[in-house]
């Protein structure tokens, strides 16, 4: 059998949950082919990257203005037209490939299987329902298989391939949408999915500007990322992209500082993979204690500045 | 301009789920049902389309048992027009509630349809992006806001690491995100009223779409659990137990 993986990337660099949908990809046990699709000199390079992963056995380039935005119809097609010689299709289940994927599966006629956290058999996966409070065991009757994977529970393929690179034969624009433009906020900080500490404010930090005068210099100081609750993003307190939770990112890193957070189910359908969790909170009860490792029952006003300023003295 | 709504019946969203303890499934007697939320806030969208005079009529659909009327009516109660009940046993399957719907499109020939995000009962998130495909129109999932321009849209999608605008040609598939609009409740006189507009009775049967399970459903367990760990006194023990003990810093 031979799986495609199809790759997410910046339309600069290839980005770290392709090289931990690779590892669900390579556990279906076939060969691996990853397809780069993007527009511009950024996608050659991005495709470079890909071939010299581990386990990639060749890689396929797409360069075209139909790809530049990611837009759904023309990835479709395109993925849909290379379909003939693979069968399985695998992708990170970030916004990207949520949206594009059930299209391909619709299309080949397949019903796909959506974040799948544990590859059991080449036909026979994991995935959590009821926002992780469930975890299901299916088998996929379909002759080709369509997966989406989420990335928080796979670890990242290395380096030590040099698969050769092709061409992807063309697919015709559907033409059905176009860009208009995008606000990405652009920030030194890690990208949540893949950041390895996050720090996270909840309602309690009542605004904006405590986001910025609390939780970003911890965050800082710890090079970490910054995420929020449902809670705080509803409140205008941080952008929607700082969500974390089962309707907004999935996280998995090293360590996870809950600020001010009380622990909805929501939210810790987002965050309780994470290997260290540590919250902070003035209500003893909240169930965030539950999950977290360390708890600290304090004034998160007075505990965040201290904490900040100890790691200081650490050195960081 | 019609707009067509698809609606599911879920386990209402603050119902803690139990897993059988024979691993068939989630508990599901006597729990409290309700209409999926990204779908409530699609149909939310579609009467604020038709109140700003850009759409004409409001059709809900809902594919379930025979209590998933009571869906269809809570979306009558918030004010569409009329309903359409596909009556289906058992579990259907994202890509054959969108083969139905593609049948129901081409029956109604809505403009728009607009459609939630996911259910929160299996977390798919497919069926829109499956009845754009089969249908071969455009999508936009993940919508934060929606503009009507003539028979085209205008939609912006909440994406990772911020949002992005694109242009749908018309007729479209958009899906909703949780921040698209903030759903009404159904006042007493308009659940009354609701009880008065008409749901059309179909079965799956009417539209020959085989619905059988392509995923076969092995199992179903408990998450693995994570145990609470311990309180600290003071930052200074926090800060030294990351180091020393998690190794984390």
């Amino acid at each position: 059998m031979t799986t495609l993986l199809i790759a997410e990337h910046d339309h600069e660099t290839l980005k770290d949950s392709t090289n931990k949908a690779l590892t669900a990809a390579s556990q279906l046990g076939g060969d691996v082919h990853v397809l780069v699709a993007g527009g511009g000199q950024g996608t050659k390079a991005a495709a470079e990257a890909a071939a010299k992963l581990a386990g990639v056995s060749k890689v396929l380039v797409a360069e075209g203005p139909a790809y530049e935005h990611d837009l759904a119809e023309p990835l479709a097609a395109l993925i849909v037209a290379l379909a003939g010689g693979y069968d399985a299709f695998v992708a990170p289940a970030t916004s990207r490939f949520k949206n594009v994927m059930p299209r391909v599966a619709a299309l080949l006629d397949v019903m796909q299987v959506s974040e799948i956290i544990k590859v059991v058999a080449p036909d026979t996966y994991e995935r959590p329902i009821y926002a992780g409070n469930a975890i299901q065991t299916v088998k996929s009757k379909d002759a080709k298989k369509v997966i989406t994977v989420r990335t928080s529970t796979f670890a990242a393929a290395g380096e030590g391939g040099s698969a050769a690179i092709e061409n992807a034969a063309s697919a015709a624009d559907p033409g059905l949408s176009t860009f208009v433009g995008e606000e990405v906020a652009k920030s030194d900080r890690p990208e949540l999915t893949s950041a390895k500490i996050i720090v996270s404010g909840g309602r309690a930090m009542q605004s904006r500007e405590n986001f910025a005068k609390y939780i970003e210099p911890l965050a800082d100081k710890l090079g970490a990322g910054v995420g929020a609750s449902r809670a705080a993003v509803d409140a205008g307190y941080a952008p929607n992209d700082w969500q974390v939770g089962q309707t907004g990112k999935v996280v998995a890193p090293e360590l996870y500082v809950a600020v001010g957070i009380s622990g909805a189910i929501q939210h810790l359908a987002g965050m309780k993979d994470s290997k260290v969790i540590v919250a902070i909170n003035k209500d003893e009860d909240a169930p965030i204690f539950q999950v977290a490792d360390y708890g600290l029952v304090a004034d998160l006003y007075q505990a965040v500045p201290e904490l900040t300023e100890a790691l200081g003295k650490l050195g960081k | 301009m019609k707009v067509l709504v698809p609606v599911k019946r879920v386990v209402d969203y603050n119902v803690k789920v139990r897993v059988k303890s024979d691993g068939t499934g989630v508990e599901l007697a006597n729990v409290k049902m309700s209409m999926n939320p990204f779908d409530e806030i699609a149909v939310e969208e579609a009467l604020r389309l038709k109140e700003a005079g850009k759409a004409t009529e409001v059709v809900v659909v809902s594919i379930g048992p025979a209590q998933a009327s009571e869906t269809i009516r809570t979306a009558l109660a918030m004010g569409a027009d009329r309903g359409i009940l596909v009556k289906a046993e058992g579990n259907v399957e994202p890509l054959a509630v969108a083969k139905i719907l593609k049948a129901v499109v081409e029956a109604e020939q809505p403009g728009l349809v607009i459609l939630g995000k996911q259910a929160i009962d299996d977390d798919s998130n497919q069926t829109g992006q499956m009845l754009a495909a089969l249908l071969g129109w455009s999508q936009a999932t993940f919508a934060s806001k929606l503009e009507v321009e003539g028979s085209d849209f205008k939609v912006t999608r909440e994406v990772d690491g911020g949002l992005q605008t694109i242009k749908l040609k018309g007729p479209a598939i958009v899906t909703t995100d949780l921040r698209l609009n903030e759903p009404r409740y159904a006042s007493l006189p308009n659940i009354m009223k609701a009880k008065k507009k008409p749901i059309d009775d179909k079965s799956v049967a009417d539209y020959g779409v085989d619905v059988t399970p392509r995923l076969e459903v092995l199992k179903t367990a408990e998450p693995a659990g994570r145990k609470a760990g311990v309180k600290v006194k003071d930052v200074a023990e926090l800060v030294n137990k990351l180091k020393t003990e998690a190794g984390v810093l």
